[in-house]
């Protein structure tokens, strides 16, 4: 406990409590002096809110110590190279430079997140298990769901982050991120966001939806702002963390690492990053538009004052769809980098996969209006954006025809490693996601299908199949590098076929009900719809879902003590990462490896991808 | 070769068994519009399609996962193949004219959809939080939308506070409601029937209940209703109360105002007139002319105590004299 209160962490969120405080005081103070009414529902007035919100956020940063370097470089002082990070659990909640240290912070906020995420959504779905009220007023359901959105997003965000940062170094040969200080400067701006999101319950919650849309989100009570406030904080995490990537892949790789010898991963790294970095500010410039419409009651979005509701969904969907890919391009980027592992064949068409990321990526900056052909904009642009959102088809087609042609022939080891389990899974569910797509493409189709539990089932398959699955997949296969033991194969059967099967009849029902008249984002239904059946069997198998994530917590934490020792090259990869024992290294590879290969040649005697200045030879077949 | 051959006709099975399946159960409600019979083409199309590419993906794995799976004792490695331009090019270029086409083909359909009967009857739409109105050519206004069968209309919607959706699942289309703008609706209903419009885009805390009955009937029974609506419209312009009623309606006060005792965003108005009101400050005030009078011209001045964190009240346009009839109309509900 005394190790907790003497945390980066612990100062973090008591400074950031005393700057929110200090703020929101000082501007009451200065209210008070202009003659302006200094409280109002919820204590402090929303300007004292919102800037004290700005300032507390602020001063987490100050309170945990990460920009102390920055100062001391800026007084004329020297701070060492590298700071020695405590051996135990304490160093995940202080501030570290070590990108590995970093990657875990990042992966274990995302799941916390994601739990807090998944409790929100489990709340409401038990609300919806039958039509009527149940336990949960109507502000309350819209705030949850609402919330159950963005905590997702962002935990999906730290998750990509954290599974970049751990991997990244390793796969390209780096003793570290380019910029380790940016590095642990963008991850330490996540939990004030997270505190700034989930604060908004404590203000009236908001019942816009994770989207904002004024100008509704001009009206909701003072909640609607710490949301907005978060959004922006973790933005910045989000833009800054891109940078790092892009930056690190460019100049950090590994002798002989040439474009296409890379990982796969690395690929998708970059895409994913190109469009975080460059596309973020939007959604973050949206919001603040409606923040000051808020505040200064400037009327950007307020058609009394001249201005235009439907500005505000085009300059969100710039940033927001892209996002999805954001979201995507890291999962798919996991099962392209497992499966020649696990079929022990080479991956197909390495360089059509390469591309369709980067084509993916660049494709998804052109279709951000297929989200409101039913908005009410101009009518005749409803079609270009068709044809440009069609064609994303065509580079996700070319990965799964590669996927396809991969597995085809490939032998894999029975029982199947829990990893590939959800490889697999994430394909199939992906899929679902995938071919749930066209429909909402054609405008005709859409103008059926926008706004309804389709389109709910729709992106929680692309979700889960292009990141969540895969995410697994991940930590199941990484956990013995980082931890030198395998987490227990057993459970992480069971959690994936609790998990899985349930997941697609989820979605599947939220197709249905969808096509049948069922609206998003509804507190109630109406009874004589008939879907209260559907509804039941929903939640149950949301049940089974969460019942699932606890089996996978229990293993995760249990392996990490008693877990079967794995310091070797347990899946008999290729890669560089396994070719040094685990855990890895504070400072990574002791020798620095060359690539004399194409990373996935399974199944070429003597072929090897990496091979170390001292040693032998690196990668085996 | 064989295996091809194999899992060819397997994905022609799976594709056919899929799309047979998803049309057996019936996925999309009636076609009650004939907007919504190119809407449902398409649709059939898509679905053709999805059941071919999931076959096409899903069978080639299983089959291999099954058929080449490792034997027992083997240990060697697959073989190496690292990939084959010719195929990569072909399952790129035939998606790209797959998705062309398609392309195409929504625009087309999407053409039908908006063909204009230039003689289409006219509707004005209001939505507010959280009810919707209909204004008849007549000029009675309506909680409920009716249409005779066979005819087109236009709706011409337009919002008095936030984003709405107007959605009819039964006639397909899907059109967003806002505010500083009128969007059009335009819609051929071609079966008798009892729906429902529901608004499909979230608008706040009553968003689920912002629903209202469509009905589509013959010509002479939807000529039958507008003559009884404009009666009662006449009878009621009479009465101050009458009038108010009307006024309620077309406002949309009862999105918030329940006359039945049940709870909604804003206080009930049953036996509200003459009761004993507790306020959020603590006190307690006789709910009269000016207090009914000032809640409705001043809608934050006094809060009633259980209302104080649901969305405040917006300012309506409304005369003197139509608050006066608003407030006889409350009188009236004991």
């Amino acid at each position: 406990m005394k190790k907790f209160f003497s945390s980066a962490l612990w100062h973090g969120f008591l400074w950031q409590a005393i700057g929110w405080t200090l703020g929101a005081s000082f501007l009451t103070l200065i209210r008070v002096l202009m003659g302006l009414n200094p409280f109002a529902t919820f204590g402090f007035t929303e300007p004292a809110w919102v800037f004290g919100g700005l300032v507390g956020a602020l001063s987490f940063l100050g309170g945990s110590g990460v920009v102390s370097d920055w100062f001391k470089w800026a007084k004329g002082e020297e701070t060492p190279e590298h700071h020695q990070d405590p051996d135990g659990w304490e160093k995940f909640i202080n501030i570290s430079l070590d990108h590995k240290v970093i990657g875990v912070q990042y992966t274990l906020s995302a799941l916390l997140l994601l739990v807090i995420g998944g409790i929100f959504s489990l709340i409401f779905r038990t609300e919806l298990a039958q039509h009527g009220l149940q336990f949960l007023s109507l502000q309350w359901y819209n705030t949850l769901m609402a919330l159950h959105g963005m905590v997702m997003i962002i935990g999906i965000l730290l998750g990509i982050a954290g599974v970049i940062n751990y991997i990244l170094p390793l796969l390209i040969g780096a003793q570290d991120m380019a910029f380790p200080r940016l590095n642990a400067f963008s991850y330490w701006l996540a939990p004030p966001a997270a505190i700034l999101l989930l604060s908004s319950m404590a203000l009236g919650g908001f019942d816009t939806g994770w989207t904002g849309y004024p100008p509704l989100s001009a009206r909701t009570p003072v909640g609607m702002q710490m949301f907005f406030l978060g959004v922006i904080v973790a933005g910045w995490s989000s833009v800054l963390g891109a940078l790092n990537t892009i930056a690190t892949v460019i100049r950090m790789r590994a002798k002989g690492m040439t474009a296409f010898r890379l990982p796969i991963f690395v690929w998708a790294a970059i895409a994913t990053s190109i469009i975080a970095m460059t596309a973020t500010q939007l959604i973050g410039l949206s919001f603040q538009m409606v923040m000051f419409q808020r505040l200064f009651g400037m009327g950007f979005f307020d058609p009394a004052k001249g201005g235009d509701p439907i500005l505000f969904q085009h300059l969100f969907w710039f940033y927001s769809h892209p996002a999805v890919y954001v979201f995507i391009l890291p999962g798919l980027g996991i099962i392209s980098e497992l499966l020649p592992v696990f079929v022990r064949k080479p991956l197909f068409g390495y360089r059509w996969i390469a591309m369709s990321s980067l084509g993916i990526a660049l494709v998804g900056f052109l279709v951000w209006a297929h989200h409101m052909y039913t908005s009410g904009m101009n009518e005749y642009l409803r079609v270009p954006f068709m044809y440009s959102t069609l064609l994303v088809a065509v580079p996700t087609g070319v990965k799964f025809f590669s996927w396809v042609a991969t597995i085809w022939r490939g032998k894999v080891t029975g029982p199947y490693p829990t990893a590939f389990l959800f490889v697999l899974g994430g394909i199939v569910v992906f899929l679902m996601g995938g071919l749930s797509g066209p429909p909402n493409a054609t405008v005709a189709t859409d103008l059926h299908l926008q706004d309804t539990y389709w389109i709910v089932g729709h992106f929680h398959d692309t979700l889960f199949g292009g990141y969540l699955l895969p995410f697994f997949a991940a930590i199941y296969f990484w956990f013995p590098k980082a931890t030198g033991r395998r987490m227990n194969e057993a459970l992480g059967r069971l959690h994936f076929w609790l998990m899985t099967p349930s997941f697609i009849v989820l979605t599947l029902l939220m197709m249905r009900i969808g096509l049948l008249g069922m609206r998003r984002r509804i507190a109630d239904y109406d009874a004589s719809l008939g879907f209260d059946p559907y509804h039941l069997v929903m939640t149950i198998t949301a049940f089974v879902i969460a019942f699932s994530v606890l089996i996978f917590f229990i293993n995760f934490f249990r392996s990490m003590k008693n877990g079967e020792p794995a310091t070797g090259n347990l899946w008999n990869s290729r890669s560089p990462e396994w070719q040094v024992s685990s855990p890895m290294p504070v400072h990574n590879y002791d020798q620095p490896f060359e690539v004399v290969g194409e990373p996935y040649d399974y199944g070429l005697a003597d072929s090897v991808y990496v091979k170390f200045a001292n040693k032998k030879t690196g990668g085996r077949n | 070769m064989r295996h091809f051959v194999i899992v060819g006709v397997l994905v022609i099975l799976v594709a056919a068994l899929t799309n047979v399946g998803l049309n057996y159960i019936h996925l999309m409600p009636v076609e009650a519009s004939a907007q919504s019979i190119p809407v449902d083409w398409l649709w059939n199309l898509d679905i053709e399609v999805i059941s071919f590419l999931l076959a096409l993906i899903i069978v080639p794995i299983a089959y291999s996962l099954v058929v080449f799976r490792r034997k027992k004792g083997d240990t060697t490695d697959a073989e190496h193949i690292e990939g084959n331009t010719p195929l990569e090019i072909t399952w790129t270029i035939i998606p790209l004219f797959v998705v062309l086409i398609f392309a195409y083909l929504g625009a087309y359909t999407l053409g039908e959809i908006r063909v204009v009967d230039p003689s289409a009857a006219e509707i004005k739409v209001k939505a507010i939080q959280w009810a919707w109105s209909f204004q008849y050519p007549e000029g009675f206004i309506s909680k409920e939308l009716h249409l005779p069968v066979n005819k087109q209309v236009v709706l011409k919607m337009e919002s008095g506070d936030v984003i709405h959706s107007f959605w009819v699942p039964e006639f397909r289309i899907k059109q967003d409601v806002l505010p500083g703008r009128v969007t059009d609706y335009r819609i051929t209903p071609i079966l008798v029937g009892n729906y429902m419009v529901r608004c499909a885009e979230l608008c706040g805390t009553s968003h689920a209940y912002m629903e209202a009955p469509v009905v589509v009937s013959s010509q002479a029974d939807y000529d039958a209703w507008v003559a009884s609506q404009e009666a009662i419209a006449a009878v009621a312009a009479q009465t101050p109360e009458g009038r108010g009623e009307q006024l309620a309606n077309a406002s949309g006060c009862r999105g918030c105002h329940t006359i039945d005792g049940s709870k909604l965003v804003g206080p009930t108005w049953q036996g509200l007139f003459g009761s004993q009101v507790s306020l959020s400050d603590g006190t307690t005030v006789t709910a009269d002319d000016a207090y009914i009078t000032e809640s409705i011209a001043k809608p934050s001045a006094k809060i009633v105590k259980g209302f104080e964190t649901t969305t405040a009240m917006p300012k309506f346009d409304l005369t003197d004299a139509q608050i006066k009839d608003l407030v006889a109309y409350i009188a009236t509900l004991k």
